[in-house]
């Protein structure tokens, strides 16, 4: 009896200590954006400026790299698109017809500051008839500099009169140093 | 007084050596299960139809036995199973007798004496009722241990509620649930423990790691949750307890039947339902708080005097909403939400649980037996096995909207080989584990794993001893060492990989390196040696004085060590470090204890400190597409906690009685001379209760709890610039909220339903004055207010 009762912890034992896993699958990220690209084109024709956040290794690790392509003209109408990407996949997912596909729940805003002088509004709306923001007019005004944020809240309060009464969840929320000249 | 006996004894065989019946034979009678002696046995000598008693110390002398004769003898006693012995008398002898001891009242714990072992003699231990847990039936574990004086707990809301045991909790408590470690993902502060409450019949706390029979890592204490033991008779009987709460309003459903055969065999059924909506604070709803349980135990055993074995098995689940408001994309929401009064998201009451939620089962199975030898001593054996799946689900977008942010698969087995025996003076324990584990992080989620797929085997074997100097004095003693090896797959960003230097540091660990990230198998393994001395002095016959001193030592978990991103519930990125090295924590604790008929005192002061204690703090700000994130860090440092748990109960007359609760703990870390993070403030807990056996058995309680504000923080708050106002705001995450003052009444009267049943009706009204509050340890203070009042009505049928 007395041996029977050691027996059986020990073959436990050796059966647990045989027994291992040697391999991990890699993740996926599926939700996260590591790009965010504006694009403004002027209407009367010309260069584009483009205003780029890139943080290709997603939340934490490097600080993202922020570019401004060049100044926006004193005057002019650009037309706005944002393209958003995931590129810790390969190819890169294209996280902006996510967002089409749920446009009722998202909403692009778009905050001027300092004494930045333009002006923004939307180009594209819901089922609801309420503003979406990936494509949008933004016009430039007098000579000035200053922060251009670019805001996406996910499951915001719509309609809304602006970020302020938005609610909702911040997805995105990168601020570019623009000028008008 | 034994001796005089013996003296008396002795001089008696003197003056009567010459005849043939004139020997004597004297011992004592002892509880099998725990040495405790038994007062008022009767043995019966048959042949020569003698009787006699056992004193108040459990021994017995009986006189004129003839030499060579061999005698029959029945011990009576009113609490054990009537045993027969044989004894044959070789002259003057002293023969100890061992009773089982049975539970007799099934609503009491203790009947005369010790009916369960002791887990660390030289430490006090608290212990929560059957009667208290079944109070907090609609609450949870955490809750119940709470109602002890040195723990409090660290919530997550309502539902998710861990204990802190003298200022430490998670990894640093080891929970035992019917001799079972559980496994349970139980590093993680948001992680309450996986035990119904309801499944338990007895809770005992150990402030110490001084039992080290369950592991030598609990700097903080132990747990342990038991079902009543069963006693051996043919009996069948049973509880069922209905409780409803109008906060939440939802209720309890909870069931259990024994069967026992006075042959030894036994079975126990359990059962809990548990559903609640979303709980209110004072003055809103506070969204996605609803909660269902679904609990189910079952236990077979046999239980004889020197064999026995048990089967077991528990499953618990739980799905609880995590309130709604909580969720932050970046830090200008959490700015925001702090700074709102009411929580951001207030709906309309609902049953439904959306998300963020947690859904979590755990299975837990574990056979043993134990089988005594005569003379050699009692061998035990346990194998347990644990299965852990957690999902943890988050606000997502698109079609992952449904998948769980976070899926963690548990698998843990281990075995136990324990091995004890009992002198007169002298007790002795030893024992062996094993334990294999897997852990496997699901990569269909999504989403970067918070922690790694490991494999991690623990090796411990320890032994204690108990010696009895004298009536006064007794010494215990005990040491242990365990090893603890883990076998780890880790995908680490290529950017943090070279940050820390870890490509210099561990170059064998890197399995392959892609673009973005690296594979790393680390390979750790650690040596910790435990142990504990303690002594118990007994005063006199009312006061008692515990000493102990306790060393642990604990491996870093898998989140202090692999932890790298953010962390979406608390809007902050987390990183551990893979250097890290066993905690090692001394903790010295006193107990004095006085217990009269009328006042019982305990002051139990303590001081814990601790090497390489593993505690984060921020360092840095990120920059991120979703703002910037503060970046907190673990770090190993020497902390040093101290503090004095108190409890009175004092009897004004034989209706009234008051009690009295009060802990203190403080907490620095002694490297960089500060506060630690997250102590319980200071907290008392005064009670009056009235009590009339002969109206009903009627009970009304009144409660009152203060809280202090925590006054020693560290400053963790910070400057953000928030782009949409273009102002600079501190976040204050630091500073605790202000004190508070709750009121609980609590009332219930008896019915007799039958001659075998029942009734017991209560009534308790929690937070009387539905007063606004927030309590510094709860995760989500930040967004909303703690519990209002709460009117909860207990049905007891006792079968």
């Amino acid at each position: 009896m007395k041996k029977q009762i050691l027996l059986l912890p020990i073959l436990t034992l050796l059966f647990m200590f045989t027994n291992c896993t040697d391999d991990s699958d890699s993740v996926n990220e599926e939700e996260v954006i590591t790009t965010m690209t504006v694009t403004l084109t002027p209407v009367t024709g010309g260069t584009n400026v483009v205003l780029q956040t890139r943080d290709l290794d997603g939340e934490g690790g490097e600080d993202s790299v922020v570019t401004v392509s060049g100044p926006l003209t004193s005057g002019e109408s650009y037309s706005g698109s944002i393209v958003l990407l995931n590129e810790t996949e390969d190819p890169a997912e294209n996280i902006t017809e996510e967002i089409q596909g749920e446009k009722e729940e998202h909403q692009f805003f778009f905050v001027a500051g300092g004494n930045l002088d333009i002006t923004t509004s939307y180009d594209d709306e819901d089922m609801n008839g309420n503003p979406v923001g990936l494509s949008f007019t933004l016009t430039a005004g007098s000579a000035s500099d200053g922060n251009f944020t670019v805001i996406l809240k996910h499951e915001p309060t719509k309609p809304n009169t602006g970020i302020n009464d938005a609610g909702g969840i911040t997805d995105i929320e990168e601020t570019f140093v623009i000028t008008v000249q | 007084m034994r001796i005089l006996i013996r003296v008396a004894m002795l001089f008696i065989s003197f003056v009567s050596s010459s005849q043939n019946c004139n020997n004597y034979v004297s011992g004592k009678v002892t509880d099998l299960h725990d040495g405790s002696l038994l007062s008022g046995a009767t043995l019966v000598f048959n042949e020569i139809n003698k009787t006699v008693q056992t004193d108040i110390e459990g021994y017995y002398i009986i006189p004129d036995l003839c030499k060579d004769e061999v005698y029959s003898i029945k011990i009576f006693h009113p609490a054990c199973e009537t045993m027969r012995f044989r004894l044959k008398v070789s002259g003057n002898m002293t023969r100890d007798f061992k009773l089982e001891h049975h539970i007799e009242t099934l609503n009491e714990i203790i009947v005369n004496g010790k009916a369960y072992e002791e887990n660390s003699s030289s430490v006090f231990e608290n212990e929560v009722t059957t009667q208290t847990l079944e109070q907090f039936s609609t609450a949870s574990l955490g809750d119940a241990i709470k109602s002890l004086s040195g723990v409090s707990s660290i919530n997550k809301g309502n539902g998710i509620v861990k204990p802190i045991i003298n200022g430490l909790h998670s990894s640093r408590i080891i929970m035992i649930n019917n001799g079972v470690r559980m496994q349970d993902q139980e590093w993680g502060k948001e992680h309450a423990p996986n035990i119904d409450v309801n499944a338990v019949g007895r809770l005992t706390v150990v402030k110490s790691a001084s039992a080290l029979q369950y592991g030598g890592d609990a700097m903080g204490g132990i747990v342990i949750a038991e079902g009543l033991k069963v006693p051996v008779k043919d009996t069948i009987y049973g509880k069922t307890i209905l409780s409803g709460a109008l906060n939440g309003r939802g209720g309890v459903l909870t069931s259990q039947l024994t069967k026992s055969h006075k042959n030894g065999w036994y079975g126990t059924a359990q059962g809990t339902l548990k559903r609640f909506g979303d709980v209110e604070a004072a003055d809103y709803v506070m969204s996605n708080t609803g909660l269902i349980e679904k609990d189910l135990s079952l236990k077979l055993g046999l239980n004889r005097f020197n064999h026995g074995l048990e089967a077991y098995y528990a499953y618990y689940n739980t799905e609880i909403g995590i309130l709604r408001s909580s969720h932050v994309g970046s830090v200008s929401d959490q700015i925001r939400a702090i700074n709102s009064n009411i929580p951001l998201v207030v709906s309309d009451f609902t049953y439904d649980i959306d998300y963020p939620s947690q859904d979590v089962k755990h299975h837990l199975a574990r056979i043993k037996a134990f089988k005594k030898f005569n003379g050699f001593g009692k061998l035990s054996f346990q194998y347990d096995y644990q299965n852990n799946r957690r999902l943890e689900f988050d606000i997502r977008r698109g079609d992952d909207r449904n998948t769980p942010a976070l899926d963690l698969r548990l698998d843990t087995h281990t075995v136990l080989m324990d091995y004890k025996i009992d002198y007169e003076d002298f007790d002795f324990k030893a024992g062996i584990m094993g334990r294999f584990q897997n852990n496997f992080a699901n990569p269909y989620t999504g989403v970067r794993r918070l922690i790694p797929d490991y494999d991690k085997y623990d090796f411990g074997v320890y032994s204690i001893g108990v010696y009895k100097i004298n009536d006064k004095w007794q010494l215990d003693a005990g040491v242990r060492f365990d090893y603890v090896y883990m076998n780890v797959f880790k995908f680490y960003r290529n950017s943090f990989w070279e940050e820390r230097g870890y490509g210099a540091i561990f170059p064998e660990i890197v399995v392959e390196q892609t673009v973005s990230q690296v594979l790393t198998n680390p390979k750790l393994d650690f040596n910790n040696f435990s142990g504990t001395l303690g002594f118990k002095y007994k005063i006199n016959k009312n006061s008692t004085l515990f000493f102990n001193h306790a060393m642990a030592s604990r491996a870093p978990n898998p989140s202090e060590l692999f932890s790298e991103g953010l962390h979406h519930a608390i809007a902050r990125i987390e990183l551990g470090d893979l250097s890290f090295k066993s905690e090692v924590g001394h903790k010295t604790s006193f107990t004095y204890e006085l217990s009269n008929k009328n006042f019982n005192l305990t002051v139990n002061p303590f001081i814990n400190n601790i090497q390489d204690f593993i505690l984060m703090e921020p360092t840095r700000i990120s920059q991120t597409l979703r703002g910037n994130f503060q970046v907190w860090e673990y770090r190993q440092s020497n902390a040093q906690l101290m503090g004095v748990d108190v409890d009175a109960a004092y009897k004004v007359c034989n209706n009234f009685n008051i009690t009295h609760q009060l802990s203190i703990v403080k907490g620095y870390d002694r490297t960089r001379d500060l506060p630690l993070i997250n102590m319980p403030p200071v907290s008392t807990k005064n009670e009056i209760s009235y009590k009339n056996e002969g109206f009903k058995n009627l009970k009304i309680s009144l409660q009152s709890e203060y809280v202090f504000a925590q006054n020693e923080f560290p400053n963790n708050n910070f400057e953000v610039y928030l782009p949409v106002s273009e102002t600079t705001e501190e976040l204050d995450l630091s500073t605790p909220p202000p004190a508070y003052h709750l009121l609980n009444l609590n009332m219930s009267m008896d019915f007799k339903t039958s001659k075998k049943s029942t009734l017991i009706l209560g009534l308790g009204i929690a937070n009387l004055l539905n007063t606004s509050y927030r309590n510094y340890l709860n995760l989500l203070r930040f967004y909303s207010d703690d519990l209002g009042r709460n009117f909860l009505l207990n049905l007891k049928f006792n079968y």
